[in-house]
């Protein structure tokens, strides 16, 4: 059932690029947040942005999504430059803090996942039928089977965490986009969270990059690390960062890394 | 008593046109109060009595001058808003006073038709005309099925914006078509309710609605029969007791805020 909303891994072109940043540059108005940044995305990689506060992650991953427009340099999606890119229920973007609710916002899991099926003039909307079926299978798929009816404001951060995710599936995404997606929540739940990105990564080919700080929560499911401080200090393999000087000036920095085991 | 109603004309034009723009603001009020607008059509409902001041200065149909005055100020509070040199309140305050400092002097102008000008002040709803009556009907028609088609993407919206801006929903046209859906639901409503009390119509049953409701839908349909239930039963109250209409429309829709209110904190209760 899952495999209808989201190709299965086997016929996936990996060397497919999703995203392309080249050379890009970015500031508010001041100092450089963003200098020469250079970077790729292929199909089914999972990619963590990693890097301490204030170091341009969230204004990365804006740029990314079109919600900022770089000073100098270029961003293609599928291919296609940022400016002439159409097909956005392709990208899934979950900003920060995406769930701090409006604490009186009447509103039910259901009609958060419906309202978005209709985001795009892309696509054509589908009959009733259809669209309570592909709320049901994106609940199926967090973990969150029956919870329809429920006001998201009766829901616990990391629930309300899971419907942005299946909100964001339902509209077949092919890359998600997620900025620092637990905060506020317990370390357990985050775990879990992160398993379930890792799951979607891994048996359904999502392309995930995600802003984080729980480095050591996230690191047994990606393939790619991106670590930012204004300049792109590090960009690869995650296997190959971890025994990079880059990963060791981050320890010694202080930033709350977690070591852990391949 | 009863039979002299059924038969009065102006009676029914005035609850036809009352409860087509209850609906209109019922469905309105939802999205303002949880964008955290709804001080705006209190702002707008100035700049709609200065446009009426200037539509009876040059003799020239008040409602329809309003209607396009108030338009231009919708818009002109929308990029007050988005340019954010001021908080939004302070952007509305002074709005606000303009409108309300052009009024004053556009009636200094001309001293005699105060008479007129206090029916747009306090409202007159059983004075309204057949042709306003039509227009009223038309124009809430338009702002009720304008919101209906675009309901999906105004939810997303007011949920989650920069999620739907980037899923592609066209965010600043809806913005745009919102604010002015607001200044010709201010302008019909100076009409019923009059200037002091509009901003009443748009926002207390939709609060009521938002206290009570399971669901967005249902937050919806609540709030338009609240305000529909105001509006009819404050219109026939007023004619049967001799009372200012927009004093008991604008009672009745508080009686049943309070009502909800006080339901929710019972039910908190145990």
């Amino acid at each position: 059932m899952a495999s209808q909303i989201i190709e299965s891994q086997s016929n996936l072109d990996k060397n497919k690029e999703i995203i392309r940043v080249e050379s890009v540059y970015f500031s508010y108005d001041g100092p450089l947040i963003l200098e020469d940044i250079n970077l790729s995305i292929n199909r089914a990689d999972f990619l963590a942005i990693i890097g301490p506060n204030g170091s341009g992650k969230t204004t990365l991953l804006k740029i990314m999504v079109g919600l900022l427009k770089p000073q100098d340099g270029r961003v293609f999606l599928f291919g296609q430059e940022i400016e002439d890119f159409g097909d956005w229920y392709k990208v899934a973007y979950l900003q920060q803090n995406a769930t701090h609710l409006e604490s009186n916002f009447p509103i039910t899991v259901e009609e958060v996942i419906i309202s978005s099926l209709y985001a795009s003039r892309a696509k054509k909307i589908k009959p009733a039928v259809w669209r309570k079926e592909r709320v049901e299978q994106v609940l199926n798929l967090v973990g969150l089977a029956g919870y329809q009816k429920r006001l998201m404001t009766t829901l616990s951060g990391g629930q309300q965490q899971r419907v942005l995710i299946a909100r964001a599936l339902a509209n077949e995404p092919e890359i998600m986009l997620l900025d620092e997606p637990t905060t506020g929540v317990d370390h357990k739940t985050q775990g879990a969270f992160y398993d379930l990105l890792g799951n979607l990564n891994y048996n359904y080919g999502l392309t995930i990059a995600v802003v984080t700080h729980d480095y050591g929560l996230v690191n047994k499911h990606i393939n790619q690390v991106a670590c930012l401080n204004r300049k792109l200090i590090y960009h690869g393999r995650h296997e190959e960062f971890c025994q990079s000087g880059a990963f060791k000036e981050l320890l010694e920095g202080g930033h709350h890394l977690i070591m852990h085991q391949h | 008593m009863v039979s002299s109603i059924l038969t009065s004309g102006f009676f029914w034009r005035a609850v036809l046109a009352g409860s087509f723009l209850a609906v209109a603001c019922g469905l309105l009020g939802v999205f303002l109060i949880l964008r955290q607008d709804s001080m705006i059509s209190h702002g707008l409902s100035h700049v709609a009595f200065a446009g009426i001041a200037l539509g009876l200065v040059l003799n020239f149909l008040p409602l329809i001058v309003s209607l396009i005055i108030c338009g231009i100020g919708s818009i002109f509070i929308l990029k007050l808003k988005q340019q954010a040199r001021l908080p939004g309140d302070a952007a509305l305050a002074i709005l606000s006073s303009a409108g309300m400092a052009l009024a004053i002097f556009l009636v200094s102008l001309r001293m005699n038709f105060g008479v007129e000008l206090m029916g747009y002040l306090f409202g007159d709803i059983l004075a309204i005309s057949p042709v306003e009556v039509w227009l009223s009907i038309a124009l809430a028609l338009m702002v009720t099925v304008l919101i209906l088609i675009n309901y999906h993407q105004l939810l997303y919206m007011t949920f989650d914006r920069e999620t739907a801006l980037v899923a592609g929903v066209r965010v600043s046209s809806l913005d745009k078509i919102l604010v002015i859906l607001t200044a010709i639901t201010v302008v019909l409503g100076l009409r019923i309710v009059g200037l002091l009390l509009v901003s009443a119509l748009t926002v207390i049953p939709a609060a009521s609605a938002l206290l009570l409701a399971r669901s967005f839908r249902q937050t919806l349909v609540l709030s338009s029969i609240f305000s529909l239930v105001s509006i009819v039963a404050g219109i026939i109250l007023a004619y049967l007791l001799d009372l200012p209409a927009s004093a008991s429309i604008v009672f009745l829709s508080i009686a049943i805020f309070l009502t909800t209110l006080g339901g929710k904190k019972v039910a908190a209760g145990h």
